[in-house]
């Protein structure tokens, strides 16, 4: 019989090579629903695996689609590492396409003088409150009433999810647009500027990748960092030394929710160009499976970001090219994120055989 | 009156899945096991029992299909957390993501079906009450199963001593282990419980309470659950109360859209989540309270011998 061992020390080849297992577990995964649904394995997975890669537009598609992604992963990262448990990402993130896409759209239909770089740092602005302030309800509640975070933040889904509907099926929608839950199509000036001429990928992208560099200095090289991350893994030590938990709380949720308000107002002056119901892509519940594949560290979130857009970009593709549901990029995480934490296991513990007690 | 009869059979109806999948995660966290794959555990279950009853065309086929889904995705989750000691909080959320993707996944045909002509239940004799007929007669027996389970459960756990050696393995499994019990067995037993009785709560949902399938149905309902038994602070006889009380927030928000209310949709939808927040900072302003009431290991990791 196999048994676990607990091992002396966490091996950080296991930690490296954790998250590979689990993909390649993933992959055959994959290859068997193919089968199982009567497609060609090796074609479905390049689909997921190649396509997304070719050329120029692939590439910079893949970028844009890792914008959103890297920004709310950061955030988590800091709220996992506090042992603050915001899973409510996806609401933050539409708060912020809430705030960032209403300033957008003040511009467009007030027909304020604006140019776009004077644009892009109030929209960044714009976006990181909308998310801090819904963020800041779920610290304030945790705070002062004890109010679990996993389900108060959760719950704010909802809530911001209803509050947008409400928004673009009443107040905000476009007299001219025949009816449809949108508003207007913002003004170009309102655009966020984009990185190389003729594709899509914009400043969002470049902004989402200085939030990784900062973050890495913050975790690992501040003083302040330090005491969050102590105050998540070893609470008697960190109370010990005088952190406050507190402190570690309004932190991790103030700039988790920015961050992935952030991604939301450069979704809505980016690509989107305009408020939908749909301007999310559950980017906000995707952005919890890349911090835990890119093992709670900000440059493996940019890493798994960009290993995540690619099965989001994948799933779209099988679904125009090889006629599989868009819902099997969704099968495809939830099978990633379980082999991994399955995977983990072999960090703290080796495999044994032993006689059968 | 006759409107006072239909909101309260409605409130009702829209209480049991709340109900039945919040009695099923009382039980695995009395056994120390927090899963917030509940979401997820129920959406796939709704997905197998609206495709059972489709096929079949009974509710019991759907329930059992549910219950057997439910069942088997905790023992999946069960053996992760239990046996490779994975962060149970990190499991249980991808739980519900895989749940969330699987389900629509396997349900893309089945949107846009309909079933076949439900039956029409009704209690004889009772049903002919004025009011109280209307008001608790004319339901479907799922509702009073939920009932009958919730005393069920409390007599189970506060009168026998298997539930009393499952709440001692949820407040102390070091003690458990030490006295004999197989504390891992008996946790997988109640989270494959738990995830049974979500599954039919899941069930419920897509072949008697709506009855369709949608991507994403259950609408929170599996979160709603597990906030149920913070509030209820793990007593079967509360879950039930909470759980009548969010159907009937539920149920207000189209009868008072029935009344004339002018206020839009949207902010109608929001009150069960809204409602669920606002209980929950009114249970948790005592955090000696609720500490006193939760079951002392829940959520934390248990090796035996070490």
């Amino acid at each position: 019989m196999i048994q676990l061992e607990v091992r002396p020390t966490p091996s950080r080849l296991m930690s490296v090579l954790s998250p590979v297992i689990a993909l390649a577990f993933t992959v055959a995964v994959a290859a068997v629903l193919f089968a199982a649904l009567g497609k060609d394995p090796v074609q479905g997975l390049r689909v997921f695996l190649v396509e997304p890669l070719r050329g120029a537009r692939g590439l910079t598609e893949l970028g844009l689609k890792a914008t959103p992604l890297i920004l709310c992963s950061l955030g988590l990262v800091l709220c996992y590492r506090s042992n603050v448990w915001n899973i409510g990402a996806e609401g933050q993130y539409l708060l912020g396409a809430i705030t960032g896409g209403g300033l957008a759209l003040w511009v467009t239909v007030a027909e304020v003088p604006m140019a776009p770089w004077a644009f892009f740092p109030l929209l960044v602005l714009a976006g990181a409150l909308g998310g801090a302030a819904w963020a800041a309800l779920v610290a304030f509640l945790r705070d002062r009433f004890t109010a679990n975070e996993i389900l108060v933040s959760l719950m704010l889904v909802y809530v911001a999810n209803l509050l947008l509907s409400w928004l673009v099926f009443g107040p905000w929608k476009d007299p001219n647009g025949f009816n449809f839950p949108q508003t207007a199509s913002f003004a170009a000036a309102t655009e966020v500027p984009r990185l190389v001429r003729g594709m899509r990928l914009n400043w969002g992208f470049g902004v989402a990748l200085a939030a990784a560099a900062a973050t890495w200095v913050f975790l690992f090289r501040t003083y302040r960092g330090m005491q969050l991350q102590i105050g998540g893994s070893a609470r008697a030590a960190a109370r010990y030394a005088g952190f406050s938990s507190r402190w570690a709380l309004w932190t991790s949720l103030l700039v988790s929710g920015g961050l992935a308000g952030v991604a939301g107002a450069c979704e809505a002056a980016g690509p989107m160009g305009q408020l939908t119901p749909y301007v999310s892509n559950g980017y906000g519940f995707t952005a919890i499976i890349v911090a835990f594949v890119g093992r709670l560290h900000p440059l493996g979130c940019v890493l798994s970001s960009v290993l995540l857009s690619m099965f989001l970009i994948g799933g779209e593709l099988a679904q125009s090219r090889v006629g599989l549901p868009a819902a099997l990029s969704g099968v495809f995480q939830g099978v990633l994120l379980l082999s991994l934490l399955a995977c983990d296991t072999l960090i703290q513990h080796r495999l044994r055989w032993a006689a059968s007690r | 009156m006759n409107e006072l009869a239909l909101l309260v059979a409605a409130m009702l109806s829209a209480g049991t899945p709340l109900a039945i999948a919040g009695l099923g995660l009382l039980v695995n966290e009395r056994a120390g096991v927090l899963n917030l794959g509940a979401e997820g555990m129920m959406l796939m279950s709704a997905v197998a029992g609206f495709a059972a009853a489709y096929h079949t065309g009974s509710d019991w086929v759907a329930f059992a299909a549910g219950a057997a889904v439910g069942a088997a995705a905790a023992a999946a989750f069960g053996w992760l957390v239990i046996w490779l000691n994975t962060n149970q909080y990190a499991t249980g959320l991808a739980l519900s993501l895989f749940g969330g993707g699987f389900s629509a996944f396997v349900g893309v045909s089945y949107v846009g079906r309909k079933l076949v002509e439900r039956s029409h239940y009704s209690v004889p004799l009772l049903r002919d009450l004025p009011f109280l007929g209307t008001a608790f007669f004319e339901q479907h027996p799922m509702v009073y199963i939920a009932i009958a389970l919730a005393g069920a459960m409390a007599w189970f756990l506060y009168r026998t001593r298997a539930g009393l050696v499952l709440r001692s393995i949820g407040e102390s499994p070091d003690s458990a282990h030490a006295l004999g019990y197989p504390v891992r067995r008996i946790r997988l037993a109640a989270v494959m419980f738990g995830g049974a009785l979500c599954g039919i709560s899941g069930a419920y949902l897509s072949t008697v309470y709506a009855p369709l399938w949608v991507e994403g149905m259950t609408a929170g309902r599996g979160w709603i659950a597990l906030a149920l038994t913070v509030f209820a602070t793990w007593r079967p006889a509360r879950v039930m109360l909470g759980a009548y009380l969010f159907g009937g927030v539920t149920m207000l928000q189209l009868h008072l859209q029935g009344l004339g209310v002018q206020i839009a949709n949207q902010f109608m939808s929001m009150l069960p989540y809204v409602a669920t927040i606002v209980v929950l900072v009114i249970i948790s302003r005592n955090p000696l309270w609720i500490r006193l009431n939760m079951p002392a290991s829940l959520g934390k990791p248990f090796f035996p011998g070490a």
